[in-house]
């Protein structure tokens, strides 16, 4: 028999669940939640919006492809959504020892070991599940037998949006053979040179490398900026403000230079969290929700129409529809839960969705949006 | 809502008996979309002769035709019954192909017939290949190049361009019929030859073995809204057939991008064909890069369809069938919660794994090498939270004698090395012996291109096993290893066994140590559910399954011992079907309606009573003792019901009743007595009631006395032995010797039992209902056939229109005997032989037979809910009706697949063979056979007829059917003694050769080869299964060719007789309610 370290999950509440140690040996602490995708544990892990969670996977099974190579470049990774691991630590039924895949280059245990990450496996992850569903989102510790205990985390008291955004403003342009090449600039004078290209703001309130990738691949260039850049004062064709981790309440700077940029006419788009701080700047209001939405598999409705998508999903505090201020609407909805998924305003080119159009993991049904967005410069 | 409010009036077209290909998940999909219909307040017709379904029964369409799925009588149909709409999807490829053809014909424009869902066009872009080639270039997604061609010339020289190895397929056919792999020219030519004998049009492609196969469930709304519900990876990669292959869902080795990319293009796909409902998307994909290619598209629901819908809770088939209707799928809701939007794609918390299940032991000279056609008759489903649970499981589940993936017998195989590369039916357990034998995860990989990832999970499997051989004593196992045992799906009967190995003398007692020691470490499994949302939403249905990888129940019982199990029939295969499906539904649906919980535990993803609306509580797990056990253990139940689910819940009476439990009927005891071929003989004994003379014996040298005494031909089998396999009957003393070899070592431990067979004698069927040994119901049907032939494979007709009425008195006095002796209570069915007016018992059988649903439909009375309600305790009133007042014939006749059994010998014996069954009603026995016979594929021949019709007996019972073909103006051949034979009664016949005489003229082959006759009469000399190559070679062309072949005598002199007599205009479209 494989000799692995015992292990628990004790969650704040008291339940625990006894399992075995698989990843790095050490204690760990944070949000429990689940996420039901049956795919993509190499983009989840690295997916900034999960700064500081412990992440439960509802597929029992668990590294069946191992992972990815590292980044072959500065500023972009090739497979993952950002250059390290955001999750605190990864909860599965079944961890497959052996992988196999042609891209593969390491394992999951591996790879955790490597980035200290712990993971925790023959779990009733499905009993987890329904206790998480039931009684909300709750802090949790994994205790790795023979290694210090720690204190519950609870990541949404700090500003994880400030954790996870880069510090300097990036400029993303691809080349003519279509590789994307990262040039750091100057914070305070970003001069990002000529180009016939449009340039796209990218606001990174802790951003998953598919946005920068599905806006370059369309042809703009992209400035990245820290969360609280004061983007008002730079040129630009269009403004997005990426998804990005926690309680949204700690990205006021981000609200505040919106606000702003909302008197123009300049496009805005938003994804997850820049969902949220749109409508925060238009005045709307935002709520936690009980457990939130981690999935590949989240319907939404255009609004007014008969047109649907499946959605990738991983938020956990929602706009509330009913406070958008005049001149906004919702644009899209969710068909289960009928909570907003999107909001857009009703003469100018604003737009934004509480869902993932950049997938990764999951559908890319709805990555037209970026064409839409782009349309609008 | 979106429904389309001038569509008042359905027609749904089934897919008739089941066959290989084709087979109960298409009563599945059409119940489902009936039941949608229904929803709606549609009328609905169906059309499926396959009487033994679910879907035909009462309650399901408003209107039932027994009638086959061809243009002829669907036209006929139409005109009458003046539908304003068609679902082509939910019959398989027989349905969709006889859409296809009303609409070239003009049929459905002609009549204002609206296609839902799908449009014809669209179906017909996926069936052509060319089409669907050009079709997909259209938006750049690739398909394997082929070329087509219609002639063995052209497809030489394709080959030859392409490089070989080549595949084969032809076009419009289901299940790969007709296809395979050429490695050379002559190979090519002998594969093209038959193809092209199904289908105008031959495919010529590349292959791609070795690259990994993925299948995606797509549905699509008429508002281009699209999901895919589920995804699927074959264990085995590209070579062999989907069906053929174990399969997982969802998809193991695909990473997010993978699993996205091929999603997105399956997306991609259906919105420019433009389905509307359902269809799946079949891809190679490359091992080593994201290269692939389309392999098909299927524009209805599939076999995989219907996995799927097992696999995730998402009925398929129920929203298609409203998406045809024009609803959007944002119309609709998520069936399990009843609170979330059909607008999503399952996700689940565990995973599944479906096993092919083969019956190529029951015939003679097939190949075992399974393949790009094929040749599985039946699969199961096993749900588990690890892989190496959910196959063992599954590998117990296909019910032939395994107890996982380790602990089984020794397979003898000569050459591992070969035996990886040439897959057989047996490929798995041939992994499971090259991983003892030392072989390594690489080398298996090297030879069978299976990807690592599930070598390695099988590798697991015997490492545990390796350990368990490291305890001494069951009593020594530890906690941990016991546990990780169970988690990896270890039977309590193979973890003894992997302890004890050779030292395991008593098996039961063993099992019970193992579950006893393991319940008291509390080492139980847990019941999750099924609920499409990996529990993020709370379910409303109890769609279940058990797993030791998991530490808390879902359910909470109620412990009120309301609930009533029944146990299902398992996979399908030959011998059991359908008919035990629509028997278990019948039951569960009686056991709700009489106000008790139903519970059902069935595996099988091909049936209906594996739909989660058609019980309480489905438990979508093993038919094992143990697992069993297990649910009886939670469910505390009223009673568990036996007798409804075939030969599989019948086999665990005595031990079920040992530990307890309440079986609902009949005693163990008494099923016992009647399931022991010594005590049940020696009660008949005691009642004077008479038998064919059997013995069991242990030498050769008691054989021949006995024989001296009876008189050849006998019937041998192996004791112990189950439904009929490995029967033989032996002619002479040579044959006995052959067999006795091949088959069997006789020995004291190995006894044979000898039966006289007696010849030209009728075989009889009694279907009844008791209770306290009281018959309340019955139904005695007559064979066409002379015994000899299986009961499963004969022709039977209810009413008997040919017993004496003293026959059928003695039939009925015989079994109240029986059924008083055995003191039974629910269904039970004898088979007797009649010869004179004497009567002999054969077997008798204390559950439901194959025939009650034939029988429950032609009488109109439910032998099950009666059955039901008498296991239940209820009173029961004599129905007034009886077998003998009927003013119509019911024929049951039998479905063979041997076109897709390459080899096989198409003839018929005491080894049960077909695959499958219909059921006509007729004003009379013509009307009946003509009606069943073309059901099952047969066709009224046109110009010319094959005869060698056997021995004196057979050849003097064929005289009448030859005058009238005669009279018809058909030109006969007849081989030699057939052809003097005739000539001597003056018919004029044209003789041909044998292939044992290659330089006469006209040869028999070539006549099939040239199409020069469309039915061919070849009845073999005597029942020896080794009968002259002359006849085996000219049969087995003849199912090459797709020429019709009667083997029988009596059921070729009774069809011959039918469409001599009766035009086919003559038929009457009569729906069973019209009768």
């Amino acid at each position: 028999m494989r000799e692995t370290k015992r292990a628990v999950l004790i969650l704040a509440d008291g339940t625990k669940f006894e399992g075995k140690s698989f990843g790095y040996e050490a204690s760990a602490s944070g949000e429990v939640v689940f996420n039901t995708a049956m795919t993509g544990y190499p983009e989840s892990l690295t997916d900034p919006s999960y700064e500081g969670q412990i992440l439960v996977t509802t597929f029992p099974l668990l590294g069946n492809y191992g992972v990815p190579p590292a980044d072959s470049r500065e500023f972009l990774s090739d497979y993952l959504e950002d250059s390290h691991i955001h999750c605190r630590a990864i909860v599965a039924q079944d961890y497959s020892w052996q992988h196999s895949h042609w891209l593969a280059d390491r394992s999951l245990s591996d790879w955790l070991k490597s980035e200290k990450i712990t993971g925790i496996y023959d779990i009733d992850t499905r009993a987890l599940t329904k206790h998480l569903r039931e009684n909300g989102s709750m802090l949790g510790k994994i205790i790795i037998e023979g290694c210090d205990d720690v204190d519950f985390y609870n990541p949404n008291l700090e500003n994880l949006v400030g954790m996870t955004s880069s510090s300097g403003v990036t400029l993303y342009d691809t080349d003519t053979d279509g590789h994307i090449n990262a040039v750091c600039l100057d914070n305070e004078n970003p001069d990002a040179g000529k180009s016939d290209k449009k340039t796209v703001v990218l606001v990174d309130c802790g951003v998953k490398h598919n946005i920068i990738r599905c806006l370059t691949r369309r042809g703009v260039r992209v400035v990245r900026v820290p969360w609280d850049y004061d983007f008002n004062r730079i040129a630009y064709d269009g403004l997005f403000i990426s998804n990005g981790p926690g309680n949204p309440d700690f990205a006021e700077a981000t609200v505040t230079n919106l606000r702003r940029a909302l008197d123009g006419d300049r496009p805005i788009c938003g994804i997850c969290m820049g969902n949220q701080l749109l409508a925060k700047a238009a005045g709307a209001k935002i709520y936690k929700l009980k457990y939130g939405h981690r999935s590949h598999n989240q319907p939404v409705r255009r609004v007014g129409t008969d047109t649907c998508f499946v959605t990738s999903q991983n938020h956990g505090f929602a706009v509330d529809s009913n406070t958008l201020p005049e001149g906004w609407e919702p644009l899209f909805v969710n068909m289960n839960d009928g909570t907003n998924e999107g909001i857009r305003h009703i003469t100018k080119p604003f737009f934004s969705a509480q869902f993932h159009p950049e997938a990764s993991s999951g559908p890319k049904d709805t990555e037209f949006l970026f064409d839409e967005f782009i349309s609008l410069l | 809502m979106a429904n389309d409010k001038k569509i008042k009036k359905v027609l749904l077209l089934g897919s008739g008996a089941l066959k290989i290909g084709e087979a109960g998940e298409f009563d599945y999909s059409g119940s489902q979309a009936l039941k949608a219909m229904r929803e709606e307040g549609i009328n609905t017709v169906l059309i499926n002769p396959n009487i033994a379904t679910v879907q035909t029964s009462e309650g399901f369409a408003d209107k039932i035709y027994f009638l086959p799925v061809t243009p002829y009588f669907v036209e006929k149909i139409i005109a009458k019954e003046r539908p304003d709409g068609i679902m082509l999807a939910f019959g398989g490829q027989t349905a969709l192909n006889c859409g296809v053809a009303l609409y070239e014909n003009g049929i459905l424009e002609r009549y204002g017939v609206e296609v839902l869902g799908t449009p014809v066009r669209a179906i017909m872009d996926t069936e052509d290949r060319e089409l669907f080639v050009k079709k997909l270039d259209e938006i750049d997604i690739k398909t394997i190049k082929s070329e087509a061609v219609d002639n063995i010339d052209d497809a030489l020289r394709v080959a030859n361009t392409l490089g070989y190895p080549v595949i084969v397929r032809a076009a419009y056919a289901l299940g790969g019929l007709g296809s395979g792999f050429c490695d050379n020219d002559s190979e090519l030519r002998s594969l093209t030859e038959k193809a092209l004998a199904f289908s105008p049009q031959v495919l010529v492609e590349k292959s791609l073995k070795g690259w990994k196969e993925v299948e995606y469930e797509v549905v699509r709304d008429r508002f281009d809204n699209c999901i895919t519900v589920c995804n699927m990876e074959n264990f085995d990669p590209l070579g062999i057939h989907t069906g053929e292959s174990i399969v997982v869902a969802p998809s193991q080795t695909l990473s997010n991008d993978d699993y996205h990319y091929l999603r997105s293009l399956a997306i991609k796909i259906i919105r420019h064909i433009g389905i509307v409902g359902e269809c799946n998307v079949q891809y190679a994909y490359d091992p080593s890069s994201m290269d692939y290619r389309v392999i098909e598209v299927n524009a209805r629901l599939s076999r995989s369809s219907a996995l799927a819908s097992k696999a995730t809770g998402y009925p398929l088939a129920f929203v298609a069938a409203k998406l045809g209707l024009g609803y959007g799928l944002f119309d609709l809701k998520n069936a399990v919660t009843q609170s979330t939007s059909a607008f999503f794609e399952p996700a689940l918390d565990y995973l599944v794994v479906k096993i092919p299940r083969w019956d190529l032991g029951k015939f003679h000279g097939v190949k075992r090498e399974i393949g790009s056609s094929m040749k599985s008759v039946g699969e199961v489903m096993a749900i588990g939270r690890t892989f190496e649970e959910a196959i063992q499981k599954g590998l117990r589940m296909i019910g032939q004698g395994m107890h996982g993936f380790v602990e089984n017998k020794e397979l003898k195989i000569d050459d591992i090395d070969t035996a990886l590369t040439e897959p057989t039916d047996k490929r798995i357990f041939v992994i499971a012996k090259a991983l003892t034998h030392g072989y390594t995860v690489e080398r298996i990989h090297e030879l069978t291109k299976i990807d690592t990832w599930f070598l390695y999970k099988l590798k697991n499997i015997i490492d545990t096993a390796d350990e368990l051989a490291e305890v001494n004593r069951l009593e020594d196992l530890d906690h941990n290893l016991l546990r990780l045992a169970k988690q990896q799906g270890f039977s309590d009967f193979q973890v003894a066994r992997g302890v004890l190995k050779e030292r395991m003398t008593d098996a039961e007692n063993a099992v019970t140590t193992v579950r006893a020691l393991r319940k008291s470490l509390g080492i139980v499994p847990a019941v999750k559910q099924i609920d499409t949302l990996a529990a993020e939403y709370p379910a409303k249905t109890n769609y279940l399954y058990l797993t030791y990888n998991g530490t808390e129940n879902d359910i909470d019982y109620e412990n009120d011992g309301r609930s009533v199990v029944v146990l299902g029939s398992g996979a399908y295969r030959i011998g059991s079907s359908v008919e035990f499906d629509w028997c278990s539904v019948n039951a569960l649906m009686t056991v709700k309606r009489q106000g008790w919980r139903s519970v059902m535990i069935n595996y099988n993803p091909e049936t209906v009573s594996t739909d989660y609306d058609m019980c309480d509580r489905l438990y979508f797990d093993e038919l094992t003792y143990e697992r069993v056990m297990d649910i009886i253990d939670l469910e505390q139940p009223h009673g568990t019901i036996l007798s409804v689910g075939g030969q599989i819940p019948n086999n665990l009476a005595t031990r079920l009743d040992a530990a307890g439990v309440n079986i609902l009927g009949t005693d163990a005891r008494s099923i016992d007595n009647a399931e022991d071929r010594h005590k049940f003989s020696a009660m008949l004994d005691r009642l004077g009631i008479d038998q064919p003379r059997w013995r069991e014996l242990t030498s050769i040298e008691d054989i021949d006395r006995f024989i001296a005494e009876v008189g050849f031909p006998v019937l041998v089998r192996p004791s112990y032995v189950l439904s009929g396999a490995a029967m033989n009957v032996c002619s002479n003393h040579e044959d006995l010797v052959r067999f006795l070899r091949l088959a069997a070592n006789v020995s004291k431990q190995h006894p044979v039992v000898v039966t006289e067979f007696i010849q030209f004698a009728k075989e009889i069927e009694m279907d009844a209902v008791a209770q306290n040994g009281e018959i309340k119901a019955y139904a005695i049907s007559e064979h066409i056939e002379f015994a000899g032939v299986h009961s499963g494979d004969a022709t039977i007709q209810f009413p008997p229109q040919k017993l004496y009425v003293e026959t059928m008195r003695r039939i009925k006095k015989v079994s109240s005997q029986i059924a008083r002796a055995l003191n039974i209570s629910g269904p039970f069915n004898i088979q007797y032989l009649a010869k004179d007016n004497d009567i002999k018992v054969i077997e008798c059988n204390l559950r439901a037979s194959r025939s009650f649903p034939f029988v429950s439909k032609i009488l109109k009375i439910n032998f099950i809910d009666l059955a039901t309600k008498i296991m239940l305790g209820l009173p029961v009133e004599k129905p007034h009706k009886n077998a003998f007042d009927l003013d119509y014939v019911g024929i049951k006749a039998s479905q063979f697949s041997f076109s897709r059994l390459q080899g096989a010998d198409p003839v018929l014996g005491v080894d049960m063979s077909s695959t499958g069954e219909v059921g006509c009603i007729g004003n009379d026995t013509s009307e009946a056979i003509l009606k069943s016979m073309l059901a099952v594929g047969l066709r009224v021949p046109q110009k010319a007829i094959l005869l060698s019709t056997g021995g004196p007996k057979q050849k003097a019972d064929m005289l009448d059917a030859a005058h009238m073909l005669n009279n018809k103006g058909y030109k006969i051949f007849a081989t030699g003694g057939t052809h003097s034979f005739l000539n001597d009664n003056g018919i004029p016949a044209i003789r041909c050769y044998w292939p044992s005489q290659p330089d006469m003229q006209p040869q028999a082959l070539q006549l099939l080869h040239d199409k020069a006759v469309d039915l061919v009469v070849n009845i073999p000399k005597n029942l020896t299964s080794a009968e002259l190559s002359n006849g085996y070679k000219i049969r087995r062309a003849a199912i090459d060719l797709n020429i019709p072949l009667l083997t029988n005598a009596r059921l070729a002199s009774t069809f011959i007789r039918a469409f001599s007599t009766m035009p086919l205009d003559d038929i009457e479209i009569k729906s069973w309610d019209e009768y």
